[in-house]
């Protein structure tokens, strides 16, 4: 459904992406892999359109993202929920308002229907009677929860989660994972995710893709990767500091 | 030495017409947005209450101590051509058409201006304007709409206040402290001051408007660097919008007459 094909970007002078190409299939749960600073926030970004790819495209559905002009842009992106990795929560707005954001924005539901979707959906994200809470009360996580609660209280057809677990328990992650996989099968979301989660990764990929040096250097199902015999992906996914990956 | 500080100037000088250029484009949009529905009702009101409300106190101070300056300072210098029944009209004239208008924009800039870049700097920063560009909301239509509508509306508003408490304060000075007569005041002062004189001071509070919180907005929503960029917003927004207001004020003083 969206087809990555030699996008290069390059920030200062210093290319990020470099001729990367990545097919993510409708339905499926895609997980992008790679070392901090490899250019996966940035690939995320591209996909949403924030950011314009130097060359190269993106196709959703046919229609190249780059080339949309803002007003299209917007249409197309009720289609998307997204999860920012700093949480990106606004703060002069309290968590219900903030999850209810979008629903006041482009529904004409009722207060009290917002309310309780809100509501829901925050239950969905293991939080309870945090509603009224400013978000500068909140914990690391718990933003992040709140975070995942707004990117889905649409119900959006493709999903796109900046590293979802990162700064949550084992527990609270084994259950966003299962958050996802119920949403995909009930919903048939589509799931772009970042994540340096394994477990997590295992537990939901139905594709991982590894981004190494601007590109994407190898993809596929769990078992595969897990078998893979390219030294890179190994030490990635084996958690190795010493191999082809150099840490200094 | 002489090449390296020419080339400086030539960079700044790009810069300034670069962002000139993105400055208008930013009130280009904010103008076809204005009028695209849904409007923005709700986000207005905060705004106005946050650019005109919560400046009444600072615009009552200003503009009592300097309608009272201005009578005492004109009385001193009419005194010496017997003409102290002139400094109704003096305070009144001065208030309406430059110091009403003029020291209002500043205070106002200084006030609510670094306030207004913060705010959208900090949001930019943490990438809150990019997560409502990803829930299809346009950012310029959301966020700064409001707040240039507020600008334009509400700093005439408080210029009426400012000249009207000027206007009591130099009576006050005028007529109780320095004993002027009070009938030969605001006489003088109703025969001098006419509708025009109002309006062009009405006229520049707009403009001020519009220009303290484009400035605002602007160096606000395209803040890089973090904490202390959102700090460099804030002070360049309010230099630069006083700049600009002193400018256009002697513009504006020649063009209106
Ligand atoms: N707006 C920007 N301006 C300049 N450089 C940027 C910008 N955004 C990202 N970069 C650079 O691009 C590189 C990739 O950043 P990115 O945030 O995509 O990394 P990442 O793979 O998401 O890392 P992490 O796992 O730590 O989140 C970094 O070196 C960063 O410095
Ligand atoms: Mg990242």
């Amino acid at each position: 459904m969206i087809k990555i094909r030699n996008l290069t970007k390059s920030f200062n002078g210093r290319k990020i992406l470099d001729g990367l190409n990545l097919d993510i299939e409708q339905s499926k749960i895609t997980v992008i892999i790679g070392r901090s600073g490899e250019g996966k926030s940035v690939l995320i970004k591209h996909i949403i359109g924030l950011l314009k790819p130097d060359s190269g495209t993106i196709k959703l559905d046919g229609v190249d993202i780059a080339s949309l002009k803002e007003r299209e842009l917007n249409e197309i992106r009720k289609r998307f929920g997204m999860l920012f990795q700093s949480g990106a929560l606004f703060d002069s707005m309290n968590v219900a308002e903030n999850v209810g954001f979008v629903l006041k924005e482009h529904t004409g539901l009722q207060d009290a229907d917002i309310e309780k979707i809100v509501r829901e959906k925050l239950v969905r994200v293991g939080l309870k009677g945090v509603e009224l809470m400013a978000t500068d009360e909140l914990s690391g996580g718990m933003k992040k929860r709140v975070g995942l609660a707004r990117a889905i209280v649409m119900d959006p057809e493709i999903v796109l989660f900046d590293e979802p677990t990162t700064g949550l328990d084992p527990i609270m992650s084994d259950s966003i994972a299962d958050l996802v996989l119920d949403t995909q099968k009930a919903l048939n979301t589509t799931y772009v995710l970042i994540t340096h989660d394994i477990p997590f990764t295992y537990k939901i990929a139905d594709k991982i893709a590894m981004l190494h040096e601007g590109r994407i250097i190898a993809s596929g199902t769990v078992e595969e990767m897990k078998n893979s015999t390219d030294p890179v992906v190994r030490q990635f996914l084996e958690g190795r500091a010493e191999g082809p990956i150099k840490v200094y | 030495m002489f090449k390296d500080t020419l080339e400086r100037l030539g960079l700044y000088a790009q810069k300034s017409i670069n962002s000139i250029g993105l400055m208008m484009m930013m009130l280009a949009n904010a103008a076809m947005l204005c009028f695209t529905p849904p409007v923005k009702v709700r986000n207005m009101f905060k705004q106005m209450e946050f650019v005109g409300i919560q400046s009444l106190f600072v615009v009552v101070l200003t503009g009592a101590f300097t309608g009272m300056v201005l009578a005492l300072q004109g009385y001193n210098a009419l005194k010496r051509f017997g003409a102290e029944s002139m400094v109704g009209p003096t305070v009144a004239l001065s208030m309406a058409r430059e110091l009403g208008p003029v020291l209002t924009g500043l205070m106002v800039t200084g006030r609510a201006g670094s306030a207004m870049a913060t705010e959208l700097g900090t949001m930019r920063v943490t990438e809150q304007i990019d997560a409502l560009s990803t829930m299809g909301i346009n950012p310029v239509k959301y966020l700064v709409v409001p707040r240039i509508v507020a600008g334009i509306l509400m700093f005439p508003l408080l210029t009426v206040i400012t000249d009207f408490v000027g206007v009591i304060g130099g009576y006050l000075v005028g007529v109780k402290l320095l004993g002027i007569n009070s009938g030969v005041y605001i006489g003088r002062t109703v025969d001098f001051v006419t509708i025009d004189d109002i309006a062009m001071g009405l006229y520049k509070s707009l403009v001020f408007g519009l220009i303290m919180t484009l400035v605002a907005c602007y160096n606000g929503f395209y803040t890089t660097g973090g904490a202390e960029g959102v700090g460099r917003a804030a002070t360049t927004s309010v230099v630069t919008a006083s700049v600009m207001i002193l400018i256009s004020d002697y513009l504006l003083s020649s063009i209106l007459g």
